[in-house]
């Protein structure tokens, strides 16, 4: 049996969503599993911690989220406690994190966004050139560190335990400087954080026509997000682009709305539980690779729909 | 000051891709590019050139023989230098991390790298950061405005949920750059003509000191992820179309 270590990462005053995917992965090893948790308010969070063995609260005067204090501290706890895994899921903040641990720890190995790591055999898989492919690679380092694809997992019921838990001052290394932080003025939902997507391409004509989309979105407590063609066009912004050169999204349920489908656009969705196209073209590539699909004029359709949504929900 | 620009080649993001011997890609027939915001990498390092005569920018590139082609593009772009570290096997990140780094350190007065914020092939998402480390520098990711103002850099990166965070590092350090950053130039005639009379530094790992090469990970198989069943087109006038899509959605497949 060895020590794994789990990033439990607050987001919002709140356990990341996904940290219950990576809990449920990791207990089926039958390893010590350690949670790592980064708050000078324990009490908040310690109902929410079924599944570990084991919690290491790191405290201190500057919790503030920096990728440089975070890295260096669970470094630390890893060589502290010997551990042979650290997972995380492959959100926002591991993106920083986990890469920063790797280049501090030698004989260790970084593999990001897998949809599934097998313990017995070591071996993770994950999704390269953008989804087109998967590929299955064999971690034989000794310290192997892992961030899991989110909503891939299945949420297992965990017992809530006794777990011991320790404490650990947080490093204070930080060698940039965060001097302001802007808030974002839009009040949708991070497509990151979406189980489910509502998305306008160059369909959807001018800026303002993107209203439709919020209005359709807020029925569903859904993010709004863009092709790149709505982006360029200035109808949407950068931080909404699904896509290869955008984010890479994973919801239960996706609208692509004027939006044709093309690859670049497809592998930023494709892993989506189900997908949802409306357009007018017929002959549209995004009918091939939908579940469902609508043939008809946007600006017609999709009202109707909020309608009929607000009529059953 | 040397600026260095990290430059990866990677398939056109058209390509389509079939798997060689369960391994590996089949790269005949594949156009290659410049990973896209490694393009976005170089637009910056250029223009800082334009407004210091001082700033030398190197181009580094790790990878087969062909690589040497995105190399020549960024010449073509403007680059001053173009540093290949000529690799066909295929090595652990952290050793060619370790690579690029070490290149890196082999000349003095480097205030800054910059590097795209990921490459687009094999979506490792962390070559960034590791060389960053090796060279012992601050970096800051994603980053969608740039400034220098003697040794410090300020810049805007977007964060989570669309927020704006705005991060002061001293030089040396590192960037990675977003697609908001700037909008790449086209290399010109002239540039091109230019690039193709520029030798190009070769480096191989013997030039490196004592990195390992020693793997740790391997690639077991590398496969088409299964196709999804064909969808179906709902029939019939709009409001009937639209009643049965919310149906679906709601009692049959659930995801409401
Ligand atoms: C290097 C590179 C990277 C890229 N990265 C991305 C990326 O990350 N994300 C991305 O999305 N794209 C990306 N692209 C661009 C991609 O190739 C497409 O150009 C883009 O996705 C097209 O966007 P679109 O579907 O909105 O526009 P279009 O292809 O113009 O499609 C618009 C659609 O709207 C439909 N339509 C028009 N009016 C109506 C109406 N009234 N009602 C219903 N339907 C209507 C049309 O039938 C059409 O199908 C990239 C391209 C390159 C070269
Ligand atoms: N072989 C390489 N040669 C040059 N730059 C690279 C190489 N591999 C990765 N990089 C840089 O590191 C960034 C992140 O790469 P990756 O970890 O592959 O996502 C890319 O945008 C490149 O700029």
């Amino acid at each position: 049996m060895s020590n794994l270590g789990i990033y439990i990462e607050i987001k919002k005053g709140k356990i990341q969503k996904n940290v219950k995917e990576v809990v449920s992965l990791a207990k089926s090893s039958g390893n010590t599993i350690f949670g790592v948790i980064f708050t000078n308010e324990f009490q908040n969070f310690k109902d929410e911690l079924n599944g570990f063995d084991k919690i290491i609260n790191v405290k201190g005067n500057d919790m503030v989220f920096h990728p440089d204090s975070f890295s260096e501290t669970i470094a630390e706890i890893i060589k502290e406690h010997e551990m042979e895994y650290f997972m995380g899921s492959y959100s926002f903040k591991a993106k920083e994190i986990f890469p920063r641990i790797a280049g501090k720890l030698n004989e260790c190995s970084l593999v990001n966004d897998c949809v599934n790591y097998n313990f017995g055999t070591g071996i993770a898989t994950k999704p390269v050139y953008s989804g087109k492919l998967l590929k299955e690679i064999e971690i034989k380092n000794k310290l192997k560190l892992i961030t899991l694809r989110s909503n891939v997992f299945p949420v297992e019921d965990l017992d809530a335990g006794s777990p011991e838990l320790t404490e650990k001052t947080i490093s204070d290394k930080i060698r940039s400087k965060v001097i302001n932080v802007k808030k974002s003025e839009s009040k949708s939902i991070d497509i990151m954080d979406a189980d489910i997507i509502v998305s306008g391409g160059r369909g959807m004509k001018e800026k303002e026509n993107f209203q439709i989309l919020k209005d359709l979105a807020s029925i569903l407590n859904a993010g709004v997000g863009a092709s790149r063609a709505a982006v360029d066009s200035e109808f949407a912004s950068y931080n909404m682009q699904v896509g290869q050169t955008g984010k890479v999204v994973n919801p239960k349920l996706y609208f692509a709305i004027g939006i044709s489908g093309a690859i670049q656009h497809f592998v930023g969705m494709k892993t989506s539980k189900i997908i949802v196209a409306i357009n007018k073209d017929s002959e549209a590539p995004i009918f091939k690779k939908a579940d469902y699909g609508i043939i008809g004029d946007l600006f017609k359709i999709v009202p109707m729909l909020k309608d009929e949504l607000e009529k059953v929900l | 000051m040397n600026v260095f620009v990290l430059i990866k080649q990677v398939p056109d993001t058209e390509a389509m891709l079939s798997v060689r011997n369960g391994t590996s890609i089949n790269e005949e027939s594949i156009k290659w590019i410049i990973s896209p915001y490694d393009e976005y990498a170089l637009e910056e390092a250029l223009k800082l050139k334009e407004k210091d005569a001082d700033v030398v920018v190197n181009a580094l590139t790790l990878g087969p023989v062909r690589a040497e082609g995105a190399l020549r593009s960024a010449l073509a772009m403007g680059a001053d230098n173009g540093i290949h570290i000529e690799c066909n096997e295929d090595l652990d990140i952290e050793t060619r991390a370790r690579m690029l780094a070490e290149t890196i350190k082999k000349e003095s007065d480097t205030g800054l790298v910059f590097i795209g914020k990921q490459a687009i092939d094999d979506d490792s998402n962390q070559t960034h950061i590791l060389v960053a480390e090796y060279l012992d520098m601050p970096i800051t990711t994603n980053i969608i405005s740039f400034k220098l103002e003697g040794d410090k850099v300020t810049c805007e990166r977007e964060i989570e949920d669309g927020d704006i965070e705005t991060v002061e590092m001293n030089t040396p350090c590192v960037v990675t750059a977003s697609k908001v950053l700037n909008t790449p130039r086209y290399a010109s005639l002239m540039g091109i003509m230019k690039a193709k009379k520029i030798e190009l530094t070769k480096i191989t790992l013997s030039d490196l000191g004592n990195i390992s090469t020693e793997k740790k990970t391997f690639t077991k198989r590398l496969f088409a992820p299964p196709e999804k069943a064909p969808g179906r087109l709902l029939e019939g006038e709009p409001e009937e179309m639209v009643k049965e899509l919310v149906k679906i959605l709601k009692d049959e497949v659930k995801v409401l």
